[in-house]
């Protein structure tokens, strides 16, 4: 019992029970989930179908600002990504060719590959503060979206495309499966391999890191390099899930509810430490909350109050120091607060 | 760099047109075939729809005789005073732009006023106080496109019995497209009590957004009778969640939309869209007639409203295939 009060990832889960349960008490069936021309079709469904592309940014995210830095590009890569696949696609003479997709889709991830190292390299190779290097892209990234796209939307009419962000496999969304893989990976590269402790110590301490033998520039480099791949995976769901691409609009302020998730999830931003299923929460309770907003008709002129008290509350039952001051003198035996978020120092 | 080229190709222009000037000197009494020169400061080139705003702008010029300066904002206010400062030293016959903002206008409205550059305002108002600072306003009346899209809602339930449930894709939430558009839907379909307003969310005039709004509201609300999206966008992304929700958009969902872009008339004639109400950025040709009128001194309306229409299924078919944007 006392193992499940202290696990960091209880008060997450509690929020996102909470939320799903308010749904509940406004639309009747929103549990259910019915089978709709052989897919899985509900309201359960919809949330982790629109939440994917924020978890995968988030995922991205989460490693970054593991070793202490933030990327503010990844809601243009975002764009980019998804405009040149579109661009590609709407270019070809059968838009249904997989092979053809295949390669746009192929194009664009390379092309978030190298807008990752870039950033990767202006902060480990040239020393600029992250939040001014990415915030290079972030402005700039958005302007070469609306080049590619010549300020228009692209309109695409693929069906293997579609596949990408909105249509089905094994009677799950696709998109799902994506994330699922995507997430897999993640925490076997950094779980079951030496690399999640060479993110944090880098996080922790990156001088200290490198004295002991890391090579930290190369560290930093790699969680830029895979946070932009995953926003180009994200790029690509989004404008599939619409068949166009929207220089302008898509991915617009996603950094911001990709940082928000992380932090929810529990990882400090001061890096050092993270968790890949923390974020995965976050990202869930942030997507829910949008759905929530929608079915119980808060109106959209109070929609951002709304969102930011929800949100001022999660983070404060986040926080140790405020649990410990609210709730002290009412229980008992109070839980030991579990490890304070501060920095860990690795040391020298 | 690149501002002391363009300072460069800047002064060049103004000399030719001094030069160009001396030689028209009277253009101002002259008939029809007086050059006019107009100063055209555009927003920017965020959407189709600006876009197709902008060749309309360029092309009627070209086909009026009329030589046009065109400067593109990048939605930036200060570029487009810059571009007006400069076109009142230019001299030019008379100055048009679409404001960024609404607010901020007066100082430089008041330099053209004195060098006596009449100015007309396209597709955005101002809030001056003072309306005396430029000659008219031309462009869409968004309470009339609201009004103009509850007008048929109600003619094409008049023999219904039962309430129609409509659930609302705003635009932006605060822009004045969503506010009016809202307010023009609302005042008409208030008049009846069957007409229920179900749910009404923004969307932010995005596919995506549409398209994810409209899968909760038809979770949460099983009987949808009419969607109505404050653009053609939104509109297009709740038809992919309609039709992801083994639901016939067109039939078991009516939906009506606002702009006219291609892309929604294709679906208006594919039967997807049941109707449109045109939002056209083709003010070209009435800002070149007002221009003229502005240069000879005529008295001109201080608001005229774009010139449009709407579209039902049928229209879309035969206008289709000679849509520009």
């Amino acid at each position: 019992m006392n193992a499940v009060l202290r696990h960091r990832l209880l008060w997450p889960a509690v929020i996102l029970a909470a939320l799903l349960l308010t749904n509940l008490a406004f639309t009747d069936h929103f549990f259910s989930i019915e089978m709709k021309d052989g897919h899985l079709y509900g309201s359960l469904i919809d949330i982790v179908r629109f939440g994917a592309p924020l978890i995968l940014v988030a995922l991205g995210m989460t490693l970054v600002i593991a070793t202490g830095g933030i990327d503010l590009s990844v809601g243009s890569v975002v764009s980019i990504s998804g405009a040149l696949a579109c661009l590609r696609i709407s270019g070809m003479d059968d838009q249904n060719s997989v092979s053809g997709v295949v390669a746009a889709a192929g194009l664009a991830l390379v092309l978030s590959l190298a807008l990752g190292a870039w950033n990767g390299f202006l902060v480990a190779g040239v020393g600029i503060q992250p939040i001014i290097a990415t915030l290079i892209l972030m402005v700039a990234g958005r302007g070469l979206a609306q080049l590619i796209t010549d300020g228009q939307i692209i309109t695409v009419n693929s069906g293997p495309y579609k596949l990408i962000g909105g249509g089905y496999w094994l009677t799950l969304p696709f998109g799902i499966i994506i994330v699922l893989a995507v997430l897999a990976l993640t925490a076997v590269l950094t779980r079951r391999l030496a690399l999640g402790l060479l993110i944090e110590s880098v996080g922790g301490n990156a001088e200290a890191s490198r004295l002991a033998g890391i090579r930290s520039r190369g560290v930093i480099i790699t969680v830029y390099t895979f946070a932009a791949l995953c926003a180009g995976v994200a790029g690509l769901m989004i404008s599939s899930n619409v068949s166009s691409a929207d220089g302008n609009n898509a991915g617009l302020w996603i950094e911001l509810d990709a940082i928000l998730a992380v932090v929810i999830g529990g990882t400090s931003l001061a890096g050092g430490r993270f968790s890949l299923g923390g974020t995965v929460l976050g990202a869930l309770i942030i997507q829910t909350l949008t759905t929530t907003i929608y079915s119980i008709g808060v109106p959209p002129e109070t929609t951002l109050l709304f969102k930011a008290l929800v949100v001022t509350v999660v983070c404060l039952l986040q926080s140790p120091a405020f649990r410990e001051k609210a709730f002290h003198r009412r229980r008992r035996p109070v839980a030991a607060p579990p490890a304070a978020e501060e920095k860990v120092r690795v040391p020298a | 760099m690149f501002k002391r080229i363009s300072a460069l190709l800047l002064a060049g222009a103004v000399t030719m047109t001094m030069a160009g000037c001396g030689g028209d000197g009277g253009s101002g009494g002259s008939a029809d075939d007086g050059k006019i020169t107009m100063g055209f400061s555009q927003v920017g080139a965020e959407s189709g729809w600006r876009t197709a705003n902008t060749k309309s702008v360029q092309d009627s010029a070209k086909s009026a005789g009329v030589d046009l300066k065109f400067s593109d904002a990048q939605q930036k206010q200060e570029n487009q005073i810059k571009a007006i400062r400069s076109y009142i030293q230019q001299k030019v016959d008379v100055i048009a732009f679409s404001p960024v903002v609404e607010s901020g206008w007066d100082t430089v409205l008041k330099e053209a006023q004195s060098a006596k550059i009449p100015v007309i305002l396209t597709d955005r108002a101002v809030d001056s106080a003072d309306t005396s600072l430029y000659k008219t306003f031309l462009g869409s009346d968004f309470v009339e496109e609201g009004r103009k899209a509850g007008t048929w809602l109600t003619e094409a339930f008049k023999d219904s019995k039962d309430p129609v449930n409509i659930v609302e894709l705003q635009g932006t939430t605060g822009s004045a497209p969503a506010n009016d558009r809202k307010a023009g839907f609302a005042e008409v379909i208030g008049a009846d009590p069957k007409f229920k307003v179900i749910a009404s969310q923004t969307g932010d005039f995005t596919r995506a957004k549409g398209k994810e709004v409209m899968e909760a509201f038809l979770k949460a609300n099983p009987d949808i009778d009419v969607l109505y999206a404050h653009n053609d966008d939104m509109g297009l992304g709740a038809i992919e969640a309609i039709e992801g929700a083994g639901k016939v958009p067109g039939k078991d969902i009516k939906i009506i939309t606002i702009d006219a872009v291609k892309d929604g008339m294709q679906a208006l004639a594919d039967g997807k869209i049941s109707y449109i109400v045109e939002c056209s950025p083709l003010l070209g040709p009435q800002l070149m007639d007002l221009a003229k009128k502005a240069v000879k001194g005529e008295q001109i309306p201080a608001r005229v409203v774009t010139e449009e229409t709407t579209f039902t299924q049928e229209q879309a078919k035969e206008a289709l295939p000679s849509r520009q944007y």
